[in-house]
């Protein structure tokens, strides 16, 4: 019921968006039609943080207190967070191409996005190696939380290095009030779509070891 | 429209991922109720034997 209503809350919100963003702003930066691209790339990539925050959540959560639930969210959050990274370093490529004339550069903040997808990588790739999935779970809530630590390089990585990709205007204050208004409706829209998403894959977590339980009941 | 393309394909990658995410998903969740009903069904037909 929660589920259905979040996502008639989020199917609402992205209709506000899209009009937001391709009708009401106006084309302020000197960018032309591809900044509207930001209004993506900014949720997309608060999204990909976000998600690893919440894996990192879980995964001590798991630790501490050896109950399943706590894996169930981390791992759901990691899947939608390599998703959600997937999408921001697609998407940052496609508007790379017309403003700096490339697809990718090894710039700091797109290195260390690309880090992250690794580090969401690694999380399934040492689950999937671990004799049993216990062990897997352990091994990988370690890999969740010393990976954190490349999610205050992302966020800082614009004024810490100083790279070709724009600072984080919105806490410059230096951004205009229609493209701030647009970010933060977008921001809003994508976090509504990815609680849907969340609370979906942790229900089919359940609904997989409830399978796993049955079958081991059927033997 | 100059740079339109760049444009469209942004959105289009952005809706593409999350639809077929969360298709993905909803039929994962479909296959498992299905599986959970056959195996209650089952586990069921083996108590009552």
């Amino acid at each position: 019921m929660k589920r259905n209503l979040l996502l008639a809350l989020g199917f609402v919100s992205v209709v506000i968006t899209l009009y937001l963003i391709f009708v009401w702003v106006p084309t302020i930066t000197e960018m032309g039609i591809v900044e509207r691209i930001f209004y993506l790339m900014v949720p997309m990539g608060w999204l990909a943080l976000l998600a690893f925050v919440v894996t990192f959540a879980g995964s001590v959560l798991f630790l501490v207190k050896k109950q399943d639930r706590w894996d169930f969210l981390a791992r759901s959050s990691a899947e939608i967070g390599i998703v959600f990274t997937t999408v921001t370093l697609f998407i940052g490529a496609i508007w790379a191409k017309p403003i700096w004339g490339v697809w990718w550069t090894w710039e700091a903040r797109l290195t260390a996005t690309m880090i992250l997808w690794f580090i969401y990588l690694s999380y399934f790739v040492v689950r999937s190696f671990a004799t049993d999935e216990h062990r897997g779970a352990v091994f990988a809530a370690v890999v969740a939380i010393v990976g954190l630590v490349d999610v205050p390089i992302i966020a800082l990585s614009t004024t810490l290095w100083r790279g070709m990709h724009p600072p984080a205007l919105v806490f410059k204050g230096d951004i205009a009030p229609e493209m701030l208004l647009v970010m933060l409706t977008s921001v809003g829209t994508f976090t509504i779509l990815y609680v849907f998403l969340l609370m979906l894959r942790v229900s089919v977590r359940r609904d997989e070891a409830e399978v796993q339980r049955l079958k081991e009941l059927d033997r | 429209m100059e740079n339109g393309g760049y444009l469209f394909a942004a959105f289009a990658v952005v809706w593409a991922g999350v639809f077929a995410y969360a298709l993905f998903l909803s039929n994962k969740q479909g296959k498992l109720r299905q599986e959970i009903s056959l195996l209650k069904a089952k586990l069921e037909e083996k108590g009552t034997e």
